[in-house]
């Protein structure tokens, strides 16, 4: 009995030395090893999960992170407004309905923004789209943008994608002279920035000029293409971009046809800031936000497209015009509707945007015409083009069908699609571009619409190969007297030597003296 | 895991589809419906809608089985209704080269089109060089294939710490793992490449010292070459973290901080950016 006792009380006292050792707090977290397993094991009891064991290590861990969180609560947190929280309270002004219930019904009834769930529910058929809660929110923007701005029309273009930053485009036109003030402002501010560089120059000049003139540059910059008037050609609408549905938008300046000539030669990709400079060469004229309106005009041009006889041309108009300059079509109150099957089938597809010239306008403008310069320079010049008059650039006209579009490496540019083949009764057509691939069509009855996402690149089927820089201009006339010439050999030399003897002897037959006196000089 | 996964990646389009990319209604139900039976058909552990390869006629629609290994054991099959699937041979070498050399211009949609190369090479000394017509032969299904293998092995996409790769080599997903804080989420090099990896062995023991080799045995996203062929943004009011590789422009990753979630979709056109250099 005794026996038995003391090694109970021994096991009693190794049991309870034991948990004593897992009673000990850790220095370093200030926890035990029994309270953690009691917690542990409570928490197993709690939750009971599936094959305990396999995750007994992270219930520990996390039993111990939920401890850690409680003892550092001592410490306050600091209220962090996060960029989410920041766009979430610009978006909010989304949602709130401004103005008194007699603004609204004006609005309900002419209101320039398009029909939004329609649009959704269509694009979502198509397979693109932003999904339905970013689409609203879009849509949301717009309206913003509306009620800020006296737009006649307004539509979503879609998005570019940035390595930064996403645009969201809108496109819209103004009401007629409404435009007006910022156009005029714009304008003269352009004038502004490039009047002042010649008199620079000049005056520069000038101060060089009493102390050593400097060679005068011989270059003639190549006529500068003017830019198409807002409302025509490229110009036709005005576009508004913004990063984020909510944030406001930014009124992108037109584009200028040196800017769309360069568009076509780089390739770069959009970061997501406006004022962000373009690295490149050739170089582009102006930042980020002139090469993103320089791509969007290419992208219009090139794919957007509606359904054959949609649009017509203004009766009377086509007569007056020359050929291929009809600029303006209307809504063709006949349009019925072309069938789905038929649209799939046979890509009655027209484009309804201008397609953009080499010399990047629509219209083309003949450069040799200079009324305004000067008229001596004018009148030279004149004599020198005026044998070879340049031929006018010649595009597909206005409503010109997509079948009529050149092949991208073998392939049809364009992919037409139904968007359902098990209910072909109710699907739509669908209209997919693989010159620029994102840039998108649907139609369906007398509803149809263009969108594109994507990051506003040009797939060309090969690869890109960048222009190699002009040769560098010449900074001397190179002649004789300033270029290297190979050091005279030995032999060379004595033999020329050889040659001025005799040449002096000659000389010293005909004139006597005057010779002799350099030879010893020479020699010497 | 039963059709639960199915339809809880397809709801992970949800986050993708405000990046552009979608799926219309009707092949969301197809493939509710067909990966399930894919995955009973082929006893996977796992299927995943990969993505979608756009073709001139026709698209394809990709998906992936996965089994044991998360990592390892893949299985890629294609389809074009999203409901009868076919099985993509596995991308050898041989292939490789041969669709890198044959293969030009957009896909087409037909998997039996042939793409031909003809290229002249000299064979035999300088002498008696005899210039001999080789035609290389590749049919579209064998470049799917091969630009599916690609595009995996260069880039696929996961946040650090979601999968974990045990003693004996297996990888596994990380059943623990409770998504990258926000700040972390913002880093590239939280962001791991899902391949083999190529320069893990190449760090010098310093380097090394910090990694944990049962969650950092993959390649982080940050040393890539060139800088900057990751675009990171936070998206869909600055909740979601999203990824695009400008290398295979139409790769999206998508992570939800703070959550398990993330994910990664190609909707493309199945052709490389090789003009990236210039365009950065």
């Amino acid at each position: 009995m005794e026996s038995e006792r003391a090694l109970n009380n021994q096991r009693e006292q190794t049991a309870i030395s034991f948990k004593a050792f897992m009673l000990k707090n850790s220095t370093k977290s200030n926890i035990n090893l029994y309270d953690h397993l009691a917690r542990l094991l409570t928490k197993v009891m709690d939750e009971r999960p599936e094959n305990v064991v396999d995750v007994i290590e992270d219930m520990s861990l996390e039993v111990k992170r939920e401890l850690l969180q409680d003892m550092q609560s001592t410490l306050r947190d600091t209220p962090l407004a996060s960029a989410a929280q920041l766009l979430a309270k610009q978006q909010k002004l989304l949602f709130s309905r401004g103005g008194d219930g007699g603004d609204r019904e004006e609005e309900l009834v002419e209101t320039p923004l398009p029909n939004v769930s329609e649009l959704s529910y269509y694009l979502e058929q198509a397979g693109v789209g932003l999904g339905r809660e970013e689409m609203l929110r879009v849509f949301l923007a717009l309206k913003q943008l509306v009620d800020s701005q006296p737009l006649a029309h307004c539509r979503f273009w879609g998005k570019i994608l940035g390595t930064e930053g996403n645009y969201l485009v809108a496109e819209g036109g103004y009401r007629e002279g409404e435009e007006e003030e910022e156009e005029g402002r714009e304008e003269t501010a352009e004038e502004d920035e490039r009047d002042p560089e010649p008199q620079e120059e000049d005056e520069e000049a000038e101060v060089m000029e009493g102390i050593d003139p400097f060679p005068s540059s011989n270059y003639k910059p190549p006529p500068v293409v003017p830019k198409e008037e807002n409302g025509t050609g490229a110009n036709k609408f005005t576009y508004f971009v913004c990063s984020q549905p909510g944030l406001p938008w930014v009124r992108l300046p037109p584009v200028t046809p040196a800017q769309i000539t360069v568009a076509r030669q780089i390739r770069k990709f959009f970061t997501g800031k406006l004022d962000a400079p373009i690295v490149s060469y050739p170089p582009f004229p102006g930042n980020e936000a002139n090469y993103l309106r320089a791509q969007i005009a290419r992208i219009s041009a090139g794919t957007h497209v509606s359904p054959l006889r949609f649009y017509q041309f203004a009766e009377g108009d086509g007569e007056e015009e020359e050929e291929g300059a009809r600029e303006s079509f209307e809504e063709n109150s006949d349009f019925e509707g072309i069938p789905v099957a038929e649209m799939v089938e046979s890509l009655s597809w027209v484009h309804h945007v201008q397609y953009i010239l080499q010399q990047g306008r629509c219209k083309w403008v003949n450069l040799a015409d200079k009324p305004e310069d000067d008229f001596e320079e004018a009148d030279e010049e004149e004599k020198q083009e005026e044998p070879d008059e340049p031929e006018p650039e010649v595009g597909p006209a206005l409503l010109s069908p997509i079948s009529e579009d050149t092949d991208v490496a073998g392939t049809s540019p364009w992919t037409s699609k139904m968007s359902s083949n098990l209910l072909p009764q109710f699907a739509i057509a669908v209209l997919r571009s693989s010159l620029w691939p994102g840039a998108y069509a649907y139609a369906s009855g007398k509803k149809f619409e263009n969108i594109y996402i994507g990051w506003g690149l040009k797939c060309s089927g090969r690869g890109y190969t960048p222009s190699i820089p002009s040769v560098p201009q010449q900074e001397y006339p190179s002649g004789p007297e300033i270029s290297e010439a190979m050091d005279p050999s030995l032999e060379e030399e004595q033999a020329l030597k050889a040659v001025m003897e005799e040449q002096r002897a000659a000389q010293e037959d005909t004139e006597g003296l005057g010779g002799d006196e350099e030879d010893e000089d020479d020699d010497d | 895991m039963s059709d639960g996964g199915v339809r809880k990646q397809l709801g992970n389009f949800r986050e993708l589809t405000a990046f552009g990319l979608t799926l219309s209604y009707e092949q969301r139900a197809a493939l509710q419906t067909s990966l399930v039976l894919l995955m009973s058909e082929y006893k996977f552990k796992r299927v995943r809608f990969w993505g979608k390869i756009l073709g001139s006629r026709d698209d394809y629609y990709i998906a992936q089985g996965i089994s044991e290994d998360e990592m390892r054991d893949k299985m890629s099959l294609y389809s074009f209704n999203c409901v009868e699937w076919y099985v993509l041979l596995p991308a050898t070498e041989a292939m490789l080269l041969d669709v890198s050399i044959a293969a030009k211009g957009p896909f087409i949609g037909d998997p039996s089109h042939e793409y031909e190369h003809t290229e002249r090479r000299r064979k035999g000394e300088r002498d008696e060089a005899v210039v001999e017509e080789v035609t290389i032969k590749v049919n579209e299904e064998k470049r799917l294939a091969a630009t599916v293998h690609t595009i995996d092995k260069e880039v696929s996409v996961v946040p650090r710490g979601a999968f974990i790769k045990s003693p004996h080599g297996v990888v596994q997903t990380n059943r623990s793992f409770q998504g990258l804080s926000f700040s972390e989420a913002g880093k590239l090099s939280c962001f791991m490449h899902f391949t083999e990896p190529q320069n893990l062995k190449k760090k010098s023991v310093l380097e090394k010292a910090d990694l944990e080799p049962s969650i950092d045995f993959l390649d982080p996203l940050s040393e890539d070459i060139p800088k900057g062929s990751w675009s990171l943004q936070f998206e869909h009011s600055s909740r979601v973290c999203v990824i695009r590789s400008l290398l295979w422009l139409g790769l999206t990753f998508f992570h939800v901080p703070m959550t398990p979630q993330h994910g990664h979709i190609y909707m493309g056109n199945g052709l490389k950016n090789l003009d990236l250099p210039f365009m950065l």
